[in-house]
């Protein structure tokens, strides 16, 4: 095995934190303004890692364990993934189940950990993010479907990379859907709120410090970046590459998706809470007409 | 040629989709004005080679479909004051799974269709899933001018499907049915701008109220 998986995953994991910062930056300039820095999340980090964290009398352990599943789960997953274009560090078949479940494991401890403060803020924002989940993982196992009808492999380094064709359109588009709620991005969750009531994600992390809430700041990059590299890799095959080049295209590609989230951001307000699901569900409704565009070619 | 009458004819159900799915009558018109625009450009990329036949029914679709209705739609919407659907009978979220499986059901059909002659399997597909969608607009909205809409997308369907016998048709009969359309929606824009003064509303359920 070369080192082709392993240098594009931690340049994924070390780079990740920009794409907030990119998204950012490109909502400021569209407004007029000049923004903080790309790299403001690296040095919020590395300000966070060096203070002290501060618990609730009424937390247990469940509260500490969600940050470090929150960085570990999409680091796992980001092990599946072939970043380089041609194979993951680890794969085998139906790696794409384990890849969905243990986001969904990251979300599921983050979920108890919010009810676990007994604040209803975080409870309020806990049972949200509970809800959209479920609605986004059709979306995504129905992405994955529409791979697996084009492909015939069974692994996520196999069905990454097929031959383009409309119903991949769909799928990306769909799957670009799944990152804008996975990463609590504006139609489902806007970043910026200082609005408790309205918050989603933002909410459930309102009573981590320190460096837990450096962990789940990553932890959340590092999220957006695999859903930001999974369109990229179904639209750009990068299997003939060179792996410093399939590498580029992959980080660029990413870069690209952060400006057009950015995009997106300012210039269409944030749904309705109850028109939420209706997006989702347009989600799901792009990749099943992906699988059906798929068992008609 | 073919990846890209693909890549329109999913724009099409696409702006279906949108029309099924939102809640502003702004939107839905613009739409459908999309959809039109990409019905007049269907038969020059299904065409590589250009004839007056078909430069003529992709300009006329334009002109029709795609500037006047839509614009005498943005008038009538204008005149009658109204924003927004309330409360369709069937959710949006119920429309939009129901508008998948019309297109399950249409590429279904589409395959076992015997059409002369040899198409692209998406336009079958595409045309009968408009179709559809078209009859699920008009039976499920309750403003008179949504169910205009969805008589549009219902036509634009037959547009489509007229188009796997694009040489065989007359351009004749295409432009009297371009004219048809054109003074349906006309004349059902002007029963809107009335219903709308009558009852100050565009709830087609309330048509079954008496008045004299």
């Amino acid at each position: 095995m070369t080192a082709g998986p392993l240098v594009s995953l931690v340049a994924v994991l070390l780079l990740a934190p920009a794409l907030p910062g990119v998204a950012t930056k490109t909502k400021s300039l569209l407004t007029g303004r000049h923004g903080a820095p790309v790299l403001q999340l690296h040095r919020d980090l590395l300000r966070l890692l060096r203070k002290g964290a501060v618990y609730s009398t009424t937390t247990t352990w469940m509260f500490r364990l969600a940050p470090v599943a929150g960085v570990v789960t999409p680091l796992l997953a980001g092990i599946l993934l072939p970043l380089d274009g041609r194979g993951a560090v680890l794969q085998f078949s139906g790696d794409f189940v384990a890849f969905a479940a243990l986001l969904a494991l990251g979300r599921f401890t983050l979920i108890l950990a919010a009810l676990d403060t007994g604040s209803s803020f975080e409870g309020m924002g806990a049972s949200r993010d509970a809800a959209f989940a479920s609605l986004v993982e059709p979306a995504l196992f129905l992405c994955f479907v529409v791979l697996i009808l084009a492909t015939g492999q069974l692994s996520l380094s196999g069905m990454l990379g097929a031959a383009p064709a409309p119903s991949l359109a769909m799928v990306a588009v769909s799957l670009f859907f799944v990152l804008l709620a996975e990463a609590s991005r504006m139609p489902v969750d806007d970043p910026a709120t200082h609005l408790e009531l309205t918050m989603i994600h933002e909410v459930a992390v309102l009573d981590h410090s320190g460096p837990d809430l450096a962990l789940l700041l990553y932890g959340g990059a590092l999220r957006m970046a695999l859903f930001a590299a999974l369109p990229v890799s179904v639209l750009v095959s990068r299997a003939r590459l060179a792996v410093p080049l399939a590498l580029a295209a992959l980080l660029a590609g990413m870069v690209m998706v952060a400006v057009v989230v950015g995009i997106i951001e300012s210039s269409m307000a944030r749904l309705r809470l109850g028109r939420v699901p209706q997006f989702l569900v347009a989600a799901s409704v792009l990749a099943s007409l992906g699988v059906i565009l798929q068992l008609l070619t | 040629m073919q990846h890209l009458a693909d890549l329109v004819l999913l724009l099409v159900l696409l702006t279906s989709f949108l029309i099924l799915g939102t809640t502003r009558l702004t939107t839905c018109i613009r739409a459908v004005a999309v959809q039109g625009g990409l019905l007049g450009v269907l038969p020059l990329v299904l065409e590589p080679q250009w004839s007056a036949h078909t430069l003529g029914l992709a300009t006329g679709t334009i002109l029709v479909k795609a500037i006047v209705l839509p614009w005498f739609l943005t008038w009538a919407i204008r005149e009658a004051a109204v924003r927004r659907e309330v409360e369709p009978r069937v959710g949006y979220i119920a429309s939009l799974i129901l508008g998948v499986v019309a297109v399950a059901v249409a590429s279904a059909v589409a395959t076992r269709l015997p059409v002369p002659g040899d198409h692209p399997i998406l336009l079958l597909a595409t045309s009968l899933s408009c179709v559809i969608m078209g009859l699920l607009v008009l039976a499920t909205r309750g403003k008179a001018l949504i169910q205009v809409v969805g008589y549009l997308m219902l036509e634009n369907g037959i547009y489509v499907f007229g188009l796997t016998s694009v040489d065989r048709v007359p351009f004749l009969v295409e432009v009297g049915v371009l004219l048809d359309v054109f003074v349906g929606v006309f004349i059902m824009g002007i029963v809107v701008f009335h219903i709308n003064r009558e009852f100050d509303s565009l709830d087609s359920a309330r048509l079954t109220e008496l008045k004299d």
